[in-house]
């Protein structure tokens, strides 16, 4: 699958407080979340950000709470993928199940510009930056969450499980 | 083998499992919570099973925006209530007979030595206490879990934490896990199990052991775990009801890194905005100004937490200008404390205490911060906006200091309330 979109930088430790504010969830609508998107962050986000709009950050992205809602607010706000240089685990695991991509590179996630356009072959792994040329090689995911990915997601594994 | 892989191996079906290796496992519990179990309800739907793996290993308990706090939230817990009735789940506790989660678990027995718990909630790894595997995951994995029994994992690496020396006064559980925090970093432990050991910490009461493992997930970590002692086995005494199993590491077990801390002349810790490792010993910031005390959470919400709190408040009155919010874990903690005259502390001394709630701990209700106010919290998280306004500020601390700063209103060494 190719992606292609413009970026919008965060720093370190984006926490999901920072991605939703518990404030807001006292729904789990992926729709209304995402109006709530990177609020407290950067509160223009959720007006501004364009499909296909690819975030770009530092280590660390998604600690704190297992909210799914942080990785349903920000795939619902329209973004393609999630390129940083670590993210924490629960933020990991809930994008996998409910597939959001995500893309773990230390150099793309410290080089990559805010507003730059980047073109991701999601399946190689591949980060193209169209804006500057530059080509980045991000973390190959190991063979079972590759097959959770093809699949869907979780469910559509499970599903798939069961029905064998 | 570490004693996490040695429960994941067991759990597995494996004679050995290493550390970046995926792996299937069979869970003994899972935990779901009025805004997580929503999503996975959903979730679950869609994967079209008739009945849940075991009507008895799942958890749903209503404890963030309960007692519900608007309409939303009454939908959300409503759905839980529903779901639990459809499916027969024998552990759904209801608001008068429940608890914040990570307390009531324990408390109730559902959780014991050797298991391996799933809940969707990022603390949930506070069982590890308990000498279990204990970890949080997502909604749609407590779904899957839900209908298979299962979960995927990746074997983490072990991480030791060695702690030297006994404590001094006034210096708890809280106090060596925010202090190691503040030593590794919020991504130190990053995908790793936490496994803590020493003297120090055998020294602990099981309610400090509980606060310790709770805030492993604020290292990063996909686990913290402790021994299993005489104290572990009386506290599950009378409570956990299935057959356990004591797992202890191996001597030539590998760690990815160990780390050793004397920690005979810590001082209680204190976390300043805006993320827990941002620890500091209370003498450096003593003086802040605050607005707001918060005791409780499944962090610092047991009768040893409370007990500490009294100590401090007793006999005292909180300053004119700070609001002390105290709100003990569960029920039953909240009756002893009725019982051996906490409460009465508490309110004589001018502070309210509510029912067992996450509430304010995560900017839901029950005490939430306007812009520009500061909280001194028991609580896990001090992140932008995690109590409020999103230029309020939460300092995190153990109960004594925050029972000693809502008397002075200012960040205040408990000893300078009780020892002068």
């Amino acid at each position: 699958m190719m992606i292609k979109g413009k970026t919008w930088r965060f720093g370190d430790d984006v926490d999901t407080d920072l991605i939703i504010p518990a404030r807001y969830l006292n729904t789990s609508d992926p729709k209304e979340l995402a109006t709530h998107c990177m609020e407290d962050a950067e509160p223009e986000f959720a007006r501004k950000v364009r499909p296909g709009d690819i975030i770009v950050a530092g280590n660390n992205f998604g600690c704190g709470s297992s909210r799914e809602h942080a990785p349903l607010a920000i795939k619902a706000a329209g973004v393609s993928c999630v390129i940083a240089v670590t993210f924490a685990r629960i933020f990991y695991r809930n994008a996998v199940n409910i597939g959001l991509p995500i893309l773990e590179s230390e150099a793309a996630a410290k080089e990559i510009k805010e507003g730059e356009e980047l073109e991701i072959n999601l399946e190689k792994g591949r980060i193209i930056n169209v804006t500057t040329g530059k080509v980045y090689q991000a973390a190959p995911f190991p063979g079972f969450m590759r097959e959770l990915i093809s699949a869907g997601g979780l469910i559509p594994y499970v599903r798939s499980r069961l029905s064998r | 083998m570490t004693m996490t892989e040695k429960i994941l191996a067991a759990h597995a079906g494996k004679q050995e499992v290493k550390p970046g290796e995926l792996i299937n496992a069979r869970v003994d519990m899972v935990l779901g919570n009025d805004i997580t179990a929503p999503v996975a309800i959903k979730e679950f739907a869609k994967i079209g099973v008739e009945k849940v793996f075991d009507p008895e290993r799942i958890a749903l308990v209503p404890d963030h925006f309960t007692p519900n706090k608007d309409i939303k939230s009454a939908e959300q817990a409503k759905m839980l209530r529903e779901f639990a009735k459809k499916y027969g789940i024998v552990y759904y506790f209801e608001v008068g007979r429940m608890g914040i989660e990570h307390c009531l678990l324990p408390e109730q027995g559902l959780v014991g030595p050797g298991e391996l718990v799933i809940g969707a909630d990022s603390h949930t790894c506070t069982y590890g206490a308990l000498g279990a595997f204990s970890t949080g995951v997502g909604s749609t994995d407590m779904a899957a879990g839900m209908a298979l029994g299962e979960v995927w994992l990746k074997v983490p690496p072990s991480i030791r934490f060695q702690y030297y020396g006994s404590l001094p006064p006034w210096v708890g559980g809280k106090d060596l896990i925010l202090y190691t925090i503040g030593q590794i970093g919020v991504d130190g432990a990053l995908y790793s199990a936490m496994e803590f050991t020493g003297e120090a910490v055998t020294a602990l009461t099981m309610d400090d052991r509980f606060t310790m493992a709770n805030m492993a997930i604020e290292a990063g970590a996909k686990n913290g775990i402790f021994l299993v002692d005489e104290k572990t086995l009386a506290y599950i005494e009378g409570r956990f009801k299935r057959s356990y199993k004591k797992y202890q590491s191996d001597p030539e077990a590998e760690y990815a890194q160990e780390y050793e801390f004397d920690v005979s002349r810590l001082e209680p810790q204190v976390a300043l905005p805006h993320l827990p490792e941002n620890a500091r010993p209370v003498s450096e910031v003593a003086g802040i100004r605050i607005d707001q005390a918060v005791i409780g959470s499944c962090t610092n919400g047991r009768i040893k937490d409370l007990r500490e709190a009294a100590k401090v408040l007793k006999g005292q009155k909180v300053h004119s200008e700070v609001r002390l919010i105290v709100l003990p874990g569960t029920q039953e903690i909240y009756m002893q404390a009725l019982q051996e005259g906490l409460v009465e502390v508490f309110v004589e001394a001018g502070g309210v205490v509510s029912t067992p709630t996450c509430g304010p701990c995560l900017g839901g209700h029950m005490g939430i911060l306007a812009r520009g106010e500061k909280a001194v919290s028991t609580t896990n998280r001090n992140f932008v906006g995690r109590m409020g306004h999103p230029e309020s500020e939460v300092y995190l601390a153990g109960p004594a200091v925050a029972a000693a700063s809502a008397v002075k209103g200012r960040i205040t060494h408990p000893g300078e309330v009780l020892d002068k």
